[in-house]
């Protein structure tokens, strides 16, 4: 049973085609990578995909707990942001688009919790204080605002307020960009480990291909708004079919 | 008083508030943009209360109005005789004689009635206003009734304080649906707001918003299950009538270190000092 599945995605921005013909599926527990270079609809794709922007044609469906299915764009705005603070997270690539700079770490991390009716102190500082260590943030920076920590910190702190009300869909848009190589190979370590454990599901969008084979269980390959090849990771990328990737595997540098 | 309508403002004027106020207690809570006017005091005076007064005001009327609970203020004064003058109505500083109260900072010791309608002076009805720069967002938040932001602010008072510090202003709950400001009176007033047989109604000149708790109405101030609400208060009697329930400020007497707490509620002080001689 798929958890998220969009049919027939077509999206036009004037006279770019952002998405044509898209048809996705993702299953419980399962992390699937979109790749494809800048301007290839990958973020688009993911933010038709998690409500954020109405497509032109297709459907969005997604598979609530107890087995009921959604059309995400047909779904009343209150569903739709509940189903964002709860069930599903978001990752973005600049943490400071997601996370409050002026409120502490800790607060950071409680938000969902109190957004979703928690009421005790004692709890929510709990919570944020176990999820400080899960990410492998000093317990001590509890209390410390956003903006004394670094860029992998960041991240890091991004994904403790995310996964603190065990979502089981989070989004994730190039959530390594812009972080130095080793930061890189501790943030993936991880999400890769968190994301085990938790089960979630995860739609993951990077033009780093070595991102995708370390994380990914499928991929799907994007050029100029279409999926032109997908399939398991290391499938994929060990044997391309499609000419484009071909060249996406082929241009990777090798160290 | 000559060339003016009665109570200064034109009827057109008044009706166009009436109806804002009649949405505001229908709505408790809900914020109801209205078309301020410019009125002959400077904004942050009181000039969206002295409209909401100036449209619900009777000739029958008896008008007290209070500053920081303050009958003798100049703001107090100069509103209360600018009613006489433009509207002709009897004026008093009794707060049981009253049939409008308008107020800044206070709410009146002495327990309203179902008779008596009070009006608040409002600098910023928003209470998310320093949590969320963005209207249409915090507009979004009070139709989704999604209110963890607020929780968010109390949060980091007791991180970094050890309690909840926010005392004036206390954001509340009207009728459990809408978060609300309950303008800058002291966090102390915030329980009479619980169920007050009185209509209070709230008029905020400069931001255009009218809004309103119909008599009886659950007003519940936000807190943490184990960091409940708490009214703070001067741990003194008041220095003159020496009543110890009442709100207290504080007054330096001299440049040595002495002070004196008095009641902030003149008309109640006074009250008291009465009854006791």
């Amino acid at each position: 049973m798929t958890l998220l599945s969009g049919r027939g995605l077509n999206l036009d921005f004037g006279g770019i085609t952002a998405l044509a013909d898209v048809d996705v599926d993702l299953w419980p527990g399962e992390m699937l990578a979109i790749v494809g270079e800048s301007g290839s609809g990958k973020t688009t794709l993911l933010n038709v995909l998690s409500g954020r922007l109405a497509p032109d044609a297709g459907v969005v469906w997604y598979r609530d707990p107890n087995d009921h299915r959604h059309d995400v764009h047909a779904m009343p705005a209150p569903a739709l942001r509940t189903l964002h603070r709860s069930d599903w997270g978001f990752v973005h690539q600049d943490p400071r688009q997601n996370l409050r700079m002026a409120v502490s770490a800790g607060g950071n991390v409680g938000e969902r919790l109190m957004a979703q009716g928690a009421r005790h102190y004692g709890d929510i500082r709990g919570a944020a204080l176990d999820w400080l260590a899960q990410v492998e943030i000093d317990a001590n920076r509890i209390d410390d605002l956003p903006r004394t920590f670094s860029g992998g910190m960041l991240q890091r702190l991004q994904i403790a307020r995310t996964l603190v009300t065990h979502p089981r869909l989070v989004f994730m848009d190039e959530p390594t960009g812009g972080l130095d190589v080793s930061v890189q190979a501790r943030l993936l370590d991880l999400i890769r480990s968190l994301v085990a454990r938790l089960r979630i599901a995860v739609v993951l969008v990077t033009h780093d291909i070595a991102v995708a084979r370390l994380l990914a269980h499928r991929i799907a390959v994007m050029q100029r708004g279409r999926i032109v090849e997908t399939g398991l990771t290391d499938q994929v990328l060990d044997d391309p079919r499609h000419p484009y990737t071909q060249l996406l595997v082929s241009s990777v540098l090798s160290a | 008083m000559k060339g003016y309508n009665f109570a200064y403002l034109d009827e057109q004027t008044k009706r166009m508030i009436r109806r804002g106020l009649l949405k505001a207690v229908a709505v408790p809570g809900h914020q109801v943009p209205f078309g301020s006017r410019e009125m002959p005091l400077p904004y942050g005076w009181g000039t969206g209360g002295i409209q909401v007064t100036a449209s619900i005001l009777g000739a029958e009327d008896v008008l007290k109005v209070i500053d920081q609970g303050a009958d003798d203020t100049t703001n107090a004064v100069s509103i209360r005789r600018f009613f006489a003058r433009t509207a002709g109505v009897r004026t008093t500083t009794a707060t049981a004689e009253a049939t409008v109260i308008q107020t800044r900072h206070r709410i009146p010791e002495k327990q309203l009635r179902e008779d008596q309608i009070i009006v608040y002076q409002v600098p910023q009805p928003e209470p998310l206003y320093r949590l969320e720069p963005s209207r249409v967002e915090t507009q979004r938040m009070h139709g989704l009734a999604d209110y963890g932001l607020m929780h968010v602010k109390l949060y980091e008072d007791i991180a970094r304080f050890g309690q909840i510090s926010i005392s004036y202003d206390y954001p509340v709950m009207v009728n459990e649906r809408y978060l609300m400001s309950p303008s800058p009176i002291p966090a102390f007033d915030n329980p009479k707001m619980d169920m007050m047989p009185a209509l209070q109604l709230f008029g905020a000149g400069r931001e255009k918003r009218i809004y309103a708790i119909p008599p009886w109405t659950r007003v519940r101030s936000l807190d943490f299950v184990d960091h409940p609400f708490r009214a703070i208060n001067a741990p003194h009697p008041c220095g003159v009538c020496g009543a110890t329930d009442s709100y207290l400020d504080e007054i330096v007497t001299d440049d040595r270190g002495g002070r004196l707490f008095v009641c902030s509620d003149t008309d109640h002080c006074a009250e008291r000092r009465e009854a006791a001689t």
